[in-house]
């Protein structure tokens, strides 16, 4: 078990870059997720933290030790590819056993490894098979086993639950979960799916075109998006984003003046007069019948998700916006309904697209 | 309903199945027919049952010329597919050089045989071929290998190797090509050396191109003609007479059809069999 140090690593394909010198500090012990849309570089930085891509500028250590002129072999590190890499024509167990020998691990160490890492992914019945004979599922299962049986500093996850069905995805992310506590080892995880990012990850590294938009837990990310970016990519429905004007509160926060006149008071300290977007996530915009409506609109499309309902409206000034209301809502398409906001769980984005947040608590 | 449907399937294999029956199943049909009558140019004068059998089981030449043929074939069909895969090791890279050299060695497969035999023929050629100055600037004595009993048929073997060596590394490159690259990227990070990963991971990957090369290579090389026939015209002494060429000669130069026909048939069980065996080996080492 090993920390992860990246110290201004930079990559570029001829005249495009793809990783702009970054550096990022993993500790021992970590679940780090990488998230971001494709393209983004996620999967590249990944690869080269394993070896599989060179680095143009910086350095990569894992431990103590630089690791970023070493071969992918000699990094103490194992990695479990999107679609698995099993090799087709070995059984499980000679899969599991292939980087072991490579490495004259003795015989009898190699089978006790082995036995263990089956007994802990439940696979010990399907050891003799060949990848072939086995379900999705079950491949991502030997996979993970053969990443275990290596022993190494660091895991190396690349989008591996991406090519399983949904039901089996949360049961996966959720022996994941299980697996890191139970090894405590450093792992490092890429993927596009915010919900794998949020659920799995002590901290979360939003790359954006190559670079990092922002590294923190998850209710950080989600609670104190550094950027319109961050803010528009983690969270589902996506963020609500409204042009306002700001001007100073009674309280000195920021007042925002939406486009169809409502004025909400937001905690959100003043930045300054003038035009920024206001970021409202649908679960602080509710749906409401009573006198506390900030604003009206024309409920256009209603999703009915079964514990709550996402309401699509249409304000009075064109824009849009995505409130939430009860699981069982009597909204329909066409309603004129009123909306409460919570001001204070309002974020602000600058030209810039640097978020303002409220002040931090305690 | 299902009588309906199943007439209406027969449509959908009628062209291709017409086209193999009458250009293959009736023209082999009829060889075998042929293959047990006395016939010539002007027609069957006979039935004669297994004689034309008989007969050639007792004709040396025939029997030499099968001799011939296997030799050219263990010549030529394992050296073509352990040739072809190690160019397409060596030529399975993104960088420029490698495309030319695939390129280059592809070339010689759409040359014509007779194309290909007269430049070999001035490789070989003893007095101001290639060779034959090549030793005399070392001092050595020019060899006439085409006229060399021992030495002819290793030379039209090394010759149809040239020729036809562009195939079986075309088949290895895309064999090779198909082999998930993240396969290697898992063995680069199990350390698998580059003969581990050679062995372990490549050469398992690519075992059906494999035998597939060895089954074409077989099926082709028992055919040997042109080569033999323009180079050598069989001889010196017969050494480099392959069967086919038999088959030609008795056909049509001495016209006696049905004596070649049945040439033409043991050499069809030979292919036949080699294939089979092939194939069930294959499909035992994959199960």
């Amino acid at each position: 078990m090993a920390g992860v140090g990246l110290a201004g690593v930079g990559k570029a394909y001829g005249a495009v870059t793809v990783i702009e010198r970054l550096s990022l500090e993993i500790a021992a012990g970590e679940f780090v997720v990488f998230l971001g849309p494709s393209g983004c570089g996620k999967s590249t930085l990944l690869r080269m933290i394993a070896g599989l891509e060179s680095v143009d500028t910086g350095e990569i250590h894992i431990g103590a030790r630089r690791v970023d002129t070493l071969p992918p072999g000699a990094r103490g590190v194992a990695m479990v590819f999107q679609h698995y890499a099993l090799y087709p024509h070995l059984s499980v167990r000679e899969n599991m056993a292939f980087g072991l020998r490579n490495l004259r691990v003795p015989a009898h160490e190699i089978a006790e490894r082995i036995a263990a890492a089956a007994a802990s992914l439940e696979i010990e019945a399907l050891l003799d098979r060949k990848p072939g004979q086995l379900s999705g599922g079950q491949r991502q299962r030997v996979a993970i086993a053969r990443a275990i049986v290596k022993q190494p500093d660091l895991f190396l996850l690349d989008e591996p639950l991406s090519n399983l069905d949904a039901a089996l995805r949360v049961r996966t992310r959720l022996e994941l979960a299980q697996l890191h506590r139970r090894l405590g080892a450093t792992m490092v995880f890429v993927t596009h799916d915010q919900v794998e990012a949020m659920t799995l990850a002590d901290r979360i590294v939003v790359l954006n075109a190559g670079g990092i938009e922002q590294v923190g837990t998850p209710m950080e990310i989600y609670l104190r998006p550094r950027t319109q970016f961050v803010a528009t990519f983690v969270g589902s429905p996506k963020i609500n984003l409204l042009p306002v004007a700001i001007e100073a509160g009674v309280t000195g926060n920021a007042r925002a003046r939406l486009g169809d006149g409502t004025v909400l008071d937001t905690d959100v300290p003043f930045p300054g007069q003038g035009p920024m977007t206001l970021g409202l996530r649908a679960e602080t915009v509710c749906v409401t019948a009573g006198d506390d409506a900030a604003t009206h609109g024309t409920a256009e499309v209603v999703e009915r998700l079964g514990e709550r309902t996402l309401v699509h409206i249409l304000l009075g000034d064109g824009t849009r916006i995505v409130a939430e209301d009860a699981g069982v809502s009597s909204v329909r398409p066409g309603d004129r309904i009123g909306l409460a906001i919570d001001g204070a769980a309002a974020h602000l984005f600058d030209a810039n697209g640097l978020g303002h947040h409220r002040a931090e608590a305690g | 309903m299902s009588a309906r449907r199943d007439w209406r399937g027969v449509l959908f294999v009628a062209p291709y199945l017409t086209v193999f029956v009458v250009m293959l199943v009736v023209p082999l049909a009829m060889g075998m027919w042929l293959s047990t009558t006395k016939s010539d140019l002007f027609g069957t004068e006979r039935w004669v049952g297994l004689a034309n059998f008989v007969r050639l089981f007792g004709d040396a030449i025939f029997l030499q010329t099968v001799g011939n043929t296997f030799t050219f074939v263990l010549l030529t069909g394992p050296f073509l597919t352990l040739a072809g895969l190690g160019l397409a090791l060596v030529l399975n890279r993104p960088e420029r050089w490698a495309a030319v050299l695939r390129t280059i060695f592809f070339a010689s497969t759409v040359l014509s045989v007779t194309v290909v035999t007269l430049v070999w023929r001035l490789v070989f050629l003893p007095d101001g071929g290639l060779l034959g100055v090549t030793a005399e600037a070392l001092g050595g004595t020019p060899i006439a290998f085409l006229n060399n009993e021992k030495l002819a048929m290793p030379a039209i073997a090394v010759t149809t190797i040239w020729w036809c060596i562009g195939l079986p590394m075309v088949l290895f490159l895309a064999a090779l090509q198909q082999v998930p690259r993240d396969l290697y990227e898992a063995a680069a990070l199990d350390n698998a050396s580059r003969w581990t990963t050679l062995t372990r991971i490549t050469l398992p990957a690519i075992r059906r191109t494999f035998f597939l090369v060895i089954i074409i290579e077989v099926i082709l090389q028992f055919q040997l003609f042109g080569q033999a026939q323009l180079m050598t015209l069989g001889g010196p002494n017969n050494a480099t007479r392959p069967i086919v060429l038999f088959i030609y000669e008795a056909g049509w130069r001495q016209w006696e059809l049905g004596y070649a026909a049945a040439a033409a048939q043991v050499l069809f069980a030979m292919i036949l069999v080699a294939a089979m065996l092939q194939y069930r080996l294959s499909s035992r080492r994959a199960a």
